[in-house]
């Protein structure tokens, strides 16, 4: 278990470093869920099946369509005010 | 602000946040070693007290039951004030609205996916006292499961199939039903919010009693909430693309 639960911390790691790096927003996002469902194999790995499902749907799934969902509407805010 | 002030103020904030977490850090006890008496407890009694097999969703909804009431309802408030806030422009102030993807296998493959999403919410609130899962997970497992049927392109099944007319009820409702449950002990002489149906048998689908019903209503009302907040953004998204020229 402990190899297992090394490299989900490894990937945790790296993928909170690479959210943090990415400057285009959109990326960002992705790379947030990407990084959220490293968080559930981490979570899985240390035996907590209950709070990976929430991590599962919430960060991998819900919280980044919520923000792409905003920065596209910031954009078409732009846009219509023809910047 | 000069470059090399604010490295120094930055070397500062590190400097302080560093010293405080080696020092949390040093005074935790060993990896793997649990200190705390209440785990212990509760995976004993949950069994003989209870008739639950998942010890987290019986310590969610029933021993802190009262907790998950306020968590609940910071939800609520949460999604209430998203559609307040976002409640701007609406649909009806478009013009055709055209669904962007119009490829037939990639909606046929929605459908599936959303079809077997929803059936895989259902048995992970259902089976929340047997195996991980529950209300809450399960809960936002059905909102993601409208999602789908939108990532596949059909704005017009989504809005038909989850308008914001139903989930403001299914989340009203689920809240509201989980004070109810709390209430209803009341009259049977009970504390608020305690067990008041038979337990059934452990590691059954009816097990559980009057929590079960508890576990029910907070995925309705996590569903409902999440579905609110998803259908402010999109259609928000949607109507400032498709907006009319002039109101």
């Amino acid at each position: 278990m402990v190899p297992l639960q090394s490299i989900a911390l490894l990937f945790v790691a790296l993928g909170a470093l690479l959210v943090v790096l990415v400057r285009d927003v959109v990326r960002q996002a992705l790379i947030l869920s990407l990084y959220g469902f490293a968080l559930v194999v981490l979570f899985l790995v240390f035996q907590a099946p209950d709070v990976a499902l929430s991590e599962l749907v919430v960060s991998a799934v819900a919280y980044p369509l919520v923000v792409v969902a905003a920065i596209a509407r910031i954009a078409a805010h732009r846009k219509r005010r023809g910047e | 602000m000069k470059l090399p002030l604010r490295l120094a103020v930055f070397g500062v904030g590190v400097a302080g946040l560093g010293f405080l977490l080696v020092w949390g850090v040093a005074d935790l006890p060993p990896f793997g070693h649990y200190a705390g008496p209440y785990g212990d407890i509760i995976t004993k009694l949950v069994e003989p007290q209870r008739h639950m097999a998942n010890a987290v969703t019986a310590v969610v909804f029933d021993y802190r039951g009262f907790d998950t009431m306020g968590e609940e309802l910071i939800l609520f408030s949460a999604a209430s004030a998203v559609a307040l806030l976002l409640r701007e422009i609406r649909e009806r102030d478009t013009v055709d609205v055209v669904d962007a993807i119009r490829s037939d296998a990639i909606r046929g493959l929605g459908v599936l996916v959303a079809a077997a999403t929803l059936l895989l919410a259902l048995y992970v609130v259902s089976h929340g006292f047997v195996s991980p899962g529950g209300g809450f997970q399960g809960g936002v497992v059905i909102s993601a499961a409208f999602l789908f049927v939108f990532l596949t392109g059909e704005y017009h099944a989504y809005a038909r199939l989850m308008p914001t007319k139903f989930a403001e009820p299914l989340e009203s409702f689920g809240a509201g039903a989980y004070v109810a449950l709390g209430l209803i002990a009341f009259g049977f002489g009970l504390a608020f919010l305690e067990n008041f149906l038979p337990l059934g048998v452990t590691g059954r689908l009816r097990s559980g009693g009057s929590a079960a019903l508890v576990n029910w209503a907070s995925a309705f009302a996590v569903a409902g909430g999440f579905l609110l907040i998803y259908a402010e953004y999109l259609e928000g998204n949607m109507a400032a693309r498709y907006r009319r020229s002039k109101p």
